[in-house]
């Protein structure tokens, strides 16, 4: 009898008694099964990801020509550089971590406040990154058509590199607006409008003879996507139903739209734990320099806050391999 | 645990873990951008031999992040077991049954879809 009964705690919420059932304290034991559960929802995401990139494995949008921009290099194709770098923000800011929580164990105050300041500026300029490489996905970097069923054309000169919409369209000053809830009926609106029209596309497009298209197609054995002849682009175009500039969760100019949509899901999901922890941070900080635990003898709060944004870090290196590398 | 004052500092261990953190990283993204021909357009495994790479250069980083910076390494064998061997059995399980319905979907849908107009 007496072993199924739980020792009374001394009164604090966060005691959990004197039993231990593993070796660890309740917090930190409680931590780890929240992360491992948090792992089992981040798996799920990766795992549906995982399952319509392997439906669409002939025509999945490939990494490298989705993400190419590095800040103060403009047109200048720079593939992984940009998130290479996130990852080295986010791992510096993983080891500032475990600095402090190392310094916990040896009650120094005064390093434990200086790493977690270092790890709270490294989870802000993480998030920044973040947020810059969602607004390069979102504005796009060269337009594209979609066709009736969908699919989504590009453009590229001769030597196949994708060309920009406004390189070759032709401006036909359409007296089109955007129709926005202050112009006519106040519950009535539309998306903004793309800057060209399909028809100046074409019209662009018969006027320039050296460019031609390639569809979402993957050539198997060079990895690369189709380009289509120009004596046969036209049959696809006279298909064309919208010009797309950039990606949303409803269109994509890179390509395949569920790729846009898992995309802003999961990256946005890290980055919302991201964010969560350098809120999460910042108010143990304080109570660092208030001297909390300080006065609790031991710095256990700081070690738990540590596996926690450690296990952002993990989720990251994750992220990075399977929508940037694989 | 409950003597916190004798615990030495780990400093050395952090920065060599970083080294090596920092190391697979730059490994992934140099071979990411060049790609080389001969890992990324064979295939074993069902798969390019640079996607293998990848991935196990990823389980690395894993282990590094959570034996050392997540200090797994110094939790009973109990706990890591129960945190461990659950998460790998769960996700082994759902990914191996995602990914073989995924591949099944592609062979059935595929051919049906067209390509030239």
């Amino acid at each position: 009898m007496e072993a199924t009964i739980a020792t009374k705690a001394n009164g604090k919420t966060w005691d959990g008694g004197n039993n231990k059932p593993l070796g660890a304290s309740y917090g930190k034991m409680m931590m780890w099964f929240f992360i491992l559960s948090d792992a089992l929802t981040f798996s799920g995401f990766l795992g549906a990801y995982g399952l319509m990139r392997f439906k669409f494995i002939e025509s999945w949008p490939i990494a490298d020509e989705v993400f190419t921009h590095f800040p103060f290099l403009h047109g200048f194709h720079a593939p992984m550089y940009y998130v290479a770098l996130m990852t080295f923000i986010l791992i510096f800011s993983s080891v500032t971590m475990v600095l402090a929580v190392d310094a916990g164990h040896q009650m120094n105050k005064k390093k434990v406040t200086f790493y977690m300041f270092l790890t709270i500026i490294g989870g802000l300029i993480f998030l920044g990154s973040q947020a810059w490489e969602w607004k390069n996905f979102i504005n796009g970097s060269y337009g594209a058509v979609q066709l009736n069923d969908g699919k989504i054309i590009q453009f590229v000169d001769a030597s196949g590199h994708q060309i920009e919409l406004k390189s070759f369209a032709t401006s036909a000053h359409s007296e089109r607006i955007q129709h926005t809830k202050d112009k006519g009926l106040w519950f009535e609106k539309e998306a903004t409008l793309p800057t060209f029209t399909v028809a100046e596309v074409i019209e662009g497009f018969k006027a320039n003879p050296d460019i031609t298209i390639r569809t979402e197609k993957i050539n198997a054995d060079t990895k690369t996507k189709t380009i289509i002849p120009r004596a046969e682009a036209m049959a696809y175009l006279n298909e064309a139903n919208a010009v797309i500039e950039g990606a949303n969760l409803k269109v994509n100019e890179y390509g395949k739209t569920l790729f846009a949509d898992f995309f802003f899901f999961i990256t946005g999901f890290h980055g919302f734990h991201v964010l969560s922890g350098v809120i999460i941070n910042i108010i143990i900080f304080f109570n660092v320099i208030i001297g909390t635990y300080e006065r609790r003898g031991h710095y256990e709060m700081v070690e738990k806050v540590g596996l926690y944004w450690h296990f952002v870090d993990l989720v990251w290196v994750f992220v990075f391999t399977f929508f940037y590398l694989v | 645990m409950e003597h916190a004052q004798e615990h030495t500092s780990h400093t050395k261990l952090i920065w060599k873990v970083f080294g090596i953190l920092s190391l697979v990283t730059i490994v992934e993204v140099v071979l990411g951008i060049i790609k080389p021909d001969s890992l990324h357009l064979t295939k074993i495994l069902g798969t390019s031999p640079l996607n293998i790479i990848f991935l196990i250069l990823t389980l690395v980083k894993a282990y590094y992040i959570t034996w050392f910076f997540m200090h797994m390494a110094d939790e009973k064998k109990s706990l890591r077991r129960a945190v461990v061997w659950t998460a790998v059995f769960l996700i082994i399980y759902l990914a191996t049954l995602l990914l073989i319905e995924g591949s099944y979907i592609n062979d059935v849908l595929g051919p049906l879809t067209k390509w030239n107009y």
